[in-house]
């Protein structure tokens, strides 16, 4: 098929020796010692013997464990639908060639560029009880402060409004790249029809940009899976561990406790539910009517 | 003409302004946080209603200068941010011309091996990096810090697209002039993706100076910290910091940078994010 001077060769393949070269030593070895890890009884300065399920036994027992399960899955079940639902909105709001449009996506992205100590610092600063911008604003109305980071329930919450407040750039931009991409003439025959505008979003919009939604959802749910600094910064997962996700679980074990097996056994059941709840997501809202 | 004509249709003018509204909340902490780091620390210290009163003053941010730790770990996020940016686009620029132009056995199949490395997450790879790291003693050391963001796909994903995308005639003649691959690759096309460069360039070096989990564990000596480890640090002990206005000028000083960054380069961090995603 391909031409004489286009030939397969395997000299070709030392441009891409380097990158492979970094890519298994600090990926895929890293990933499989990951799992053989998880099997091992062992500290951050050894290993001890293979002890075969006794970590995963260890962390499943664990209420601590479960606890931060269930705090996850609270998160991003709460946060991934509203990062995408402010995204849509937001796309459909500044998808135009004003320059108005251009400021407020920068407006809206800027807070992606910052680093997660900013924004948790950002977010201190307004959640801080008696000296933050709420408690003053709360004063001011007369109402009872509260103590954000530090009352259950709410510490989640503060966590993920500055985690939304961070992240919401992301799922604009690529739905704005989406909505661009729809052919103009679909919405003149909409015109010609007389579809309302509502009709015209639900039957043309919406249809178009149905692939990115899903692709938005999916990268969303694999980032808040992963909530880590917010949290370990803002609430360090207090009060009483309402607020500490998987990742802190993990970071705890393996680098407070030095129990490295089982941080590794945690992160191998963290990928897991991953996997399974990006597929199973994926699987779920690619059937139905495809247009 | 139909590709640019449709981002004006269905668009609502009603739908704009309240975006705008909505944006208060975008605006509100980050001008709170500025007020607070010109707003005298005395004055803080007995309410932080002082933002709204004053007095005013620059104090906060001469004492950046006076502190050499923040400054320090400045110098160190932008030695970490540049090494790994650097790594980052020599590997990946090889890698992007082997992946998108050129035929060698296995290709295809190493090829979906590395967009594979895109889903896995970071803590299933953290502790036994960070383990093979302590071997070869290479933590609180700038390599350290830099290495492992090189290993990412990214990169290469996006550098094999655009080397794809250039135009077969470019390296057509080259090629039957029976130029070596490697002439081709550093005098003909790699000018031609100077601007995918860029775009990758501004991208990992945001992605460098923002990284948190890996420089919170490998950089454990205070001097070895990067700026966002060392903020992390100041505020860990929140209520007893030296001054609220201090802390508040700090996280304007460190978020500073990325914000010009983003400002002028705007174009490109937006291309690199939905570049990879949406073609």
């Amino acid at each position: 098929m391909a031409a004489p001077h286009r030939q397969s060769r395997l000299s070709n393949a030392l441009f891409a020796a380097p990158y492979l070269v970094v890519f298994i030593a600090l990926l895929v070895v890293p990933l499989i010692w990951g799992i053989y890890l998880s099997l091992q009884k062992a500290d951050l300065f050894g290993l001890y013997g293979f002890t075969g399920w006794t970590n995963y036994a260890r962390v499943l027992n664990d209420a601590l464990f479960w606890q931060s399960v269930r705090n996850t899955l609270l998160f991003v079940v709460v946060t991934v639908p509203i990062l995408v639902g402010i995204g849509l909105f937001l796309g459909l709001a500044l998808n135009a060639r004003t320059g108005g449009a251009a400021f407020m996506r920068g407006v809206y992205f800027s807070s992606t560029v910052l680093s997660v100590t900013i924004v948790t610092l950002i977010w201190r600063f307004v959640f801080i009880p008696g000296d933050g911008l709420l408690s003053l604003a709360f004063q001011a109305m007369g109402w009872q402060p509260i103590g954000f980071l530090s009352t259950e329930g709410w510490s989640l919450f503060s966590v993920g409004v500055a985690t939304v407040w961070w992240c919401i750039g992301l799922p604009m931009i690529l739905i704005l790249a989406a909505l661009q991409q729809i052919p103009g003439d679909l919405y003149e025959a909409a015109a010609l029809d007389n579809a309302s505008r509502w009709r015209t979003f639900t039957r043309v919009t919406l249809p178009q940009i149905r692939g990115t939604l899903i692709l938005v959802a999916t990268i969303q749910i694999v980032m808040q899976f992963q909530l880590f600094g917010q949290a370990q910064l803002m609430t360090n997962g207090g009060p009483n561990g309402t607020s500490r996700p998987m990742v802190l679980y993990i970071y705890r074990a393996a680098f407070e406790n030095w129990d490295v097996g089982q941080g590794a056994a945690a992160s191998e059941l963290l990928f897991l539910i991953i996997l399974v709840a990006a597929m199973g997501q994926y699987w779920v809202t690619s059937r139905g009517p495809r247009t | 003409m139909s590709a640019t004509t449709p981002i004006q249709h269905g668009h609502s003018r009603t739908l704009f302004w309240i975006a705008v509204a909505v944006s208060v909340l975008m605006f509100a902490p980050m001008a709170w946080v500025l007020v607070l780091s010109f707003t005298d620390n005395e004055a803080l210290s007995r309410g932080t209603e002082a933002a709204f009163t004053g007095p005013y003053t620059l104090k906060n941010y001469t004492d950046i200068a006076g502190n050499s730790g923040v400054f320090r770990w400045f110098v160190n996020s932008l030695i970490v941010g540049a090494g790994q940016t650097a790594g980052v686009l020599v590997l990946s620029s090889l890698a992007g011309y082997a992946f998108g132009r050129l035929e060698w056995p296995g290709r295809k199949v190493i090829f979906v091996i590395v967009l594979f490395g895109l889903a896995v997450p970071e803590q299933a790879v953290i502790i036994p990096r960070h383990q093979i790291f302590s071997t070869l003693d290479l933590h609180n050391t700038y390599i350290g810090l830099m290495l492992p963001g090189m290993s990412l796909p990214f990169g290469v994903f996006l550098m094999t697209q655009f080397f794809r995308a250039i135009p077969p005639e470019i390296d057509e003649a080259a090629l039957l002039d029976n130029a070596t691959r490697w002439r081709i690759f550093w005098k003909v096309l790699l000018p031609l993706t100077l601007p995918a460069q860029a775009t990758l360039g501004i991208f990992t070096f945001l992605f460098a100076w923002n990284d948190y989990w890996w420089p919170l564990i490998s950089a454990t000596d205070k001097d070895m910290y990067t700026l966002t480890i060392g903020i992390a640090s100041s505020q860990v002990n929140f209520a007893q910091t030296e001054g609220l206005g201090f802390l508040a000028a700090q996280a304007v000083f460190a978020a500073l940078p990325v914000l010009i960054v983003y400002i002028i380069f705007q174009k490109h961090v937006v291309t690199a994010v939905s570049g990879g995603a949406v073609k």
